[in-house]
């Protein structure tokens, strides 16, 4: 009860958080950070073959903030993970900043992780519960070469990153994550990016599972991230109309494939394929009657 | 962590097996401080003296004595010397000479030695009897008189110069104050075929077998918790090569596998330690599959993810990542294991391939040589039932702490 007051506090001494679309980026112009071709993905388990991912296509550029939209079980997560470098493609080849990504030892996993960060859906398990949240953030300090900085400076740094995403560090030091609320975790998560400083953010429905006040806030604090450390942030999401308000462009997954791809005002607006067009008129709209019939139905 | 060490005090079962485990383990430490001494001393020249309080003969006749005059003293004196085998003689004999045994209950002292008093004739020659039968009444009757009269015991010693002297003269109502005697012994469970103190030998015993079961379940949980961190956290062609090795010791039967080491170590070899080192080094797979199956539930978790990310060690990822969450699962299985590595030097032992046997006492060797010299057999209980007992409360307590703990860490499990 305690948090959920706190939590009340801070959102009252802040200002308004901001989702709306004149914060959307021209990013055509921008050197191209991640990008793939002919990326597949498949698993072979008890004589079951899946293909998760098959054979996409994709470039994402500097400072973009990318949507990859799509239902349960469409390969989001399995290309996410391909993305992080946690999961190898089975075929096809992924590109950071123009050349072949190359993680093939640890070494050079190491040096790929310190330019790709993730946030995930679920934050209350994205913590480990046995280590404090200074050790979580510490690390991050640790990570970026500042191991051996003075002990004031490393507090000053953590002290930033928790008022960057309107936290406390005075008040969350020597506490475990799983003290805090979902909402207060997930702006841990992103004091943790905000430590990091990475290339490339890949956000893992980081809103799904966390209440609607919150969301405008994470979603504020997650443009505020790109904006001021101009990362590419790649947001996975099943919900159409949020990935419309904050992206400049939106990759349609069904099936484990691309079935459209563009800027968000060309491919929401004016949707081609029928996935698309379902995924839309999916989303239940206040004051408007809700068409059932297409939310169980098929795409075609 | 308190509250977790809270949940687990508040398991009945965890704190009944616990308290037995603790009583075990303050018996083996207190017991050698208060009646130091070495368990695998013969004190004993015969084998297996029943439990009680022995005397010195000696001492008493040197003691000096108290007259009482205890009713039914002699009857009870006349009960301990007479056996059954001697009463069922006696009723034989009074059924030869014609005497009226109907209704006699060969138990009954009183009416046995009235009607062999009133029949007993040292010159008849009951037809049939043969002479050796004749002397052995004879002797039994000398015996019975004396023990049934108000006589006297004389006991005489040789001095220096080979003459025989009176040294004291007992009569049947002379007593000593046992705390008077100079030697007593209070051999609570008797003495076992060697003669050694069994109450003595078992207290050691009980504490090399916990040793032994100790040494033996950290050897395998720690084979099967990094063979299992492994495996179940790399995957692939490492996660194969471990399963292959496991599966092997899976199929081999364990036990086998333990006899086939411990026969051809030699007995010379074969001391406490390597007996549980024997029995760690066959018993650590099923642990290891366990702990894997663990593992592999854990290692696509979120925090594990950015652990990996984090660009942080595989060694810190299993310490930091995965051996917390699992922490309370090996700590169950490492009592199993010590529970079945007492088991199984018992096991062993028993079939005379445990631990040297000059060294220290275990469990499984006091049964061992209970077995051998056969007290089973000869109605020697206490130089092996307690053994069994101490085996039983020691695993019993061990698996009893193991559900409560099972309660505690499986919610779904509770009562």
């Amino acid at each position: 009860m305690q948090v959920k007051n706190e939590d009340i506090i801070m959102q009252a001494n802040k200002e308004t958080p901001t989702v709306s679309l004149d914060r959307r980026h021209d990013v055509s112009k921008n050197p191209l950070c991640l990008s793939g071709k002919g990326v597949t993905r498949e698993f072979h388990a008890g004589g079951t073959h899946t293909i998760a991912v098959n054979n996409v296509d994709f470039e994402f550029r500097e400072g973009e903030l990318v949507s990859i939209v799509g239902e349960s079980g469409s390969g989001k997560t399995t290309l996410s993970k391909m993305l992080l470098g946690l999961l190898q493609p089975t075929s096809g080849d992924i590109y950071f900043r123009g050349k072949k990504r190359d993680i093939s030892s640890g070494r050079k996993k190491k040096e790929y992780w310190k330019n790709i960060q993730a946030i995930f859906q679920d934050p209350f398990s994205s913590f480990n519960v046995f280590n404090k949240i200074d050790t979580v953030l510490l690390d991050c300090i640790n990570m970026t070469g500042g191991k051996n900085l003075p002990a004031d400076k490393k507090v000053e740094l953590m002290t930033e990153a928790c008022s960057f995403v309107n936290l406390k560090f005075a008040e969350l030091t020597n506490k475990y994550p799983f003290e805090l609320s979902g909402g207060q975790m997930q702006r841990l998560m992103i004091a943790r990016i905000f430590l990091l400083k990475p290339k490339i953010l890949l956000a893992d429905e980081p809103t799904s599972m966390i209440d609607a006040c919150s969301r405008a806030t994470i979603l504020d604090m997650l443009l505020n991230l790109r904006d001021e450390i101009g990362m590419t942030v790649i947001f996975i999401t099943h919900d159409i109309g949020l990935a419309y308000y904050i992206s400049d462009t939106v990759y349609i997954m069904e099936h484990g494939k691309f079935v459209e791809h563009g800027s968000a005002d060309e491919v929401i607006l004016t949707p081609k394929a029928p996935y698309t067009k379902r995924l839309i008129s999916d989303v239940p709209k206040i004051h408007e009657p809700w068409d059932l019939s297409t939310v169980s139905g098929s795409a075609e | 962590m308190k509250n977790t060490v809270r949940q687990v005090f508040h398991s009945s079962k965890f704190v009944v097996g616990f308290v037995i485990f603790v009583a075990i383990l303050l018996l083996i430490i207190l017991y050698p401080l208060f009646f130091p001494g070495n368990p695998l001393e013969m004190i004993g020249v015969g084998t297996f003296a029943k439990p009680g309080t022995y005397v010195s003969l000696y001492d008493g006749i040197n003691t000096e004595t108290e007259t009482l005059k205890l009713p039914g003293a002699a009857d009870k004196r006349l009960d301990s010397v007479l056996k059954r085998e001697d009463r069922i003689k006696m009723v034989a004999y009074l059924s030869a000479v014609g005497a009226d045994i109907e209704g006699l209950d060969y138990m009954d002292t009183e009416a046995l030695m009235e009607l062999w008093r009133a029949n007993y004739d040292e010159t008849a020659r009951p037809s049939g009897m043969t002479k050796a039968e004749r002397n052995y009444y004879k002797r039994l009757n000398a015996s019975l008189s004396s023990m049934g009269s108000s006589g006297q015991m004389t006991v005489t010693e040789h001095d220096s110069s080979g003459e025989e002297q009176v040294v004291a003269t007992i009569g049947t109502e002379d007593y000593v104050n046992v705390s008077d005697v100079a030697n007593t012994k209070n051999l609570v469970l008797g003495t076992d075929n060697f003669g050694r103190d069994v109450l003595k030998e078992l207290v050691s015993a009980a504490g090399t077998s916990i040793v032994i079961g100790l040494i033996a379940g950290a050897v395998a949980t720690a084979i099967g918790l990094l063979l299992g961190l492994l495996s179940g956290y790399l995957g692939g062609f490492v996660d194969d090569i471990i399963m292959f090795v496991t599966n092997i010791f899976t199929v081999i039967p364990g036990f086998v596998l333990l006899i086939l080491i411990s026969y051809s170590l030699g007995q010379d070899k074969r001391g406490a330690a390597i007996v549980a080192l024997v029995i760690g080094l066959t018993s650590w797979t099923w642990t290891a599959r366990s702990v894997r199956s663990q593992v592999i539930s854990l290692r696509n978790r979120d925090h594990v993810n950015l652990s990996r990310l984090s660009g942080h060690s595989l060694w810190r990822i299993l310490m930091t990542d995965i051996l917390p969450y699992i922490a309370s699962y090996v700590v169950m299985a490492f009592i199993l294991q010590v529970s079945s590595g007492i088991l199984a030097e018992a096991q062993l032992s028993l079939l005379g391939l445990g631990p040297k046997t000059t060294e220290v006492p275990t469990l499984g060797l006091m049964m061992n040589w209970a077995m051998l010299y056969s007290a089973h057999l000869n109605g020697s209980w206490w130089a092996y039932f307690p053994v069994i007992l101490m085996i039983t409360l020691i695993s019993f307590s061990l698996n009893l702490m193991n559900t409560g703990l099972d309660q505690v860490f499986n919610p779904t499990l509770r009562d």
